[in-house]
């Protein structure tokens, strides 16, 4: 069954080569793929290879949470389905409430001539897993490019923002936290309107802002929320709240708890309002549309 | 620890190549499994565990490329920098192939700690490299999966190399006895 020459026959490479060439390739490729986007035809195989290893993975424990899930005593159900039931009809209210205002935002803003903002496009996902990496945050959920995720789109859950998709692949993408040590978000204090940035601290799962002044006006327990002003984030989700500062340099030192977090659900959504910027810059049909009828349905097409 | 050193080696069928490749999409598998928190890090790393193995046991079979397709697949898999873990991987794997007769010669324990310094091996080269990355260190608790994974060893060894091992054939009883 198994030939092995004996030792003094060609054997190919010794090893030592052979370690030095893939030492090569795997130092030429972390340099390539430290510049974002250089090598993303070689992950797209690779993910994709993977991938059912992944969805395999990931089956127990998903069945675990069904066969858990079926059996829940009808107490609980009953408790829980009431609390919704309330919930519902107060979120109906906000609901009726939400839409006499946008039709009054939409006249508002036709009136003033204001260019509408972007239809929201919304893709449900669901948490494959979570922050294996010790040094990034991340976690890979299980919609990729074929149900039309890109890299850039912000990914929310019920109580605010989570993070944005940073690289995609045909059945999977990945989502970089707002804590990771390189994410950062423009926010918007609820309380006076101050404009910032919040940075991600790395592990201990916290939000900095640097770059306030030590006589900044922020106070514990303070709301932060998306500005909206980068085009990538939807203005007014909630993203932390200020929980510590330090004013004993020039600088304040401010940490915030992120609202939202992964570490309470599976299922998150991913808005489709990247690429707001770019679509700013083309040519606007907004005037031409009006007359003729073929345009609107061709951009109708595009999103 | 003298009884187990100086076993007599015993005859080992070679291992199949389908075998070797079954085994690390197994290990792949254990790897992707979604784990968390605390169980997380004392999570070993099961595809540099059996890469490990077949190093030591068929180094000739295992050469360097299908541990470094491994290493890349883990990249995917963890979101980390294409290369990372195919450079750590490659890099345990062509020490144990340099020290694979060596480490044969011990007993399941010591060899476990020879196990033990080249997964420490691998995971040092892949701090370097967060680290020139421009991660934050991570504590002492990042090397814990290799102590895991070195006390893992002994039974992994003891599973892979059952399909490796001489069924007792009632034939060759057979034919033993009549010669």
């Amino acid at each position: 069954m198994d030939h092995q020459p004996p030792p003094f026959f060609k054997l190919g490479p010794s090893p030592r080569t052979r370690f030095i060439f893939f030492a090569i390739i795997s130092v030429v490729l972390m340099v390539l793929d430290a510049r974002q986007n250089a090598m993303t035809g070689l992950r797209q195989v690779l993910a994709v290879t993977i991938s059912p290893l992944q969805r395999l993975a990931n089956s127990p424990a998903e069945l675990l949470d069904q066969t858990g899930s079926f059996f829940v005593t009808q107490a609980r159900m009953q408790g829980e389905n009431a609390q919704l039931r309330q919930r519902q009809l107060l979120q109906a209210a906000q609901l009726q409430r939400m839409q006499a205002m946008q039709a009054e935002n939409a006249y508002l803003r036709k009136m003033l001539d204001v260019q509408p903002p972007r239809r929201e496009t919304v893709v449900a996902a669901e948490i494959i897993y979570a922050g294996r990496d010790p040094f990034s945050q991340k976690i890979i959920v299980d919609k990729g490019s074929i149900q039309n995720v890109k890299p850039g789109q912000p990914a929310i859950d019920d109580i605010g923002v989570i993070g944005q998709v940073t690289r995609v692949y045909p059945f999977s993408s990945e989502i970089t936290l707002l804590t990771d040590k390189d994410q950062a978000i423009p926010i918007e204090i609820v309380r006076n309107g101050t404009r910032a940035i919040a940075f991600g601290h790395g592990q201990d799962g916290t939000l900095e802002l640097p770059f306030m002044a030590a006589n900044a006006d922020v106070q514990n327990g303070d709301i932060l929320v998306t500005s909206g002003i980068d085009g990538v984030y939807p203005a007014g989700l909630p993203v932390a709240a200020v929980s510590k500062i330090e004013r004993n340099a020039s600088f304040a030192k401010i940490s915030c708890t992120p609202s939202a977090g992964v570490n309470r659900h599976k299922q998150l959504l991913i808005l489709g309002g990247a690429g707001r910027e770019i679509q700013a810059l083309l040519p606007e049909p907004a005037v031409g549309a009006d007359q003729a009828g073929v345009k609107p349905a061709g951009k109708r097409r595009r999103n | 620890m003298a009884l187990t050193s100086a076993r007599a080696p015993e005859l080992l069928k070679p291992a199949s190549f389908g075998f070797i490749l079954l085994t690390l999409a197994g290990a792949l598998l254990l790897n992707l499994l979604p784990w968390q928190g605390l169980v997380l890090s004392f999570r070993p790393d099961f595809v540099a565990l059996v890469l490990l193995f077949w190093a030591i046991h068929e180094p000739r079979k295992l050469g360097i490329g299908l541990p470094w397709l491994a290493g890349l697949l883990m990249d995917i898999g963890d979101g980390a920098i294409l290369g990372q873990h195919a450079f750590a991987y490659i890099l345990a794997v062509y020490a144990a192939i340099v020290l694979h007769r060596r480490i044969q010669t011990f007993g399941l324990w010591q060899q476990a700690s020879h196990v033990l310094v080249l997964l420490l091996l691998a995971q040092a080269a892949m701090l370097l490299i967060r680290l020139f990355g421009g991660a934050a260190a991570p504590g002492l608790g990042y090397f814990l999966a290799c102590l895991t994974g070195a006390a893992l060893w002994p039974p992994l060894s003891l599973l892979l190399l059952l399909p490796q091992r001489g069924r007792p054939d009632p034939n060759t009883v057979y034919s033993a006895g009549h010669k």
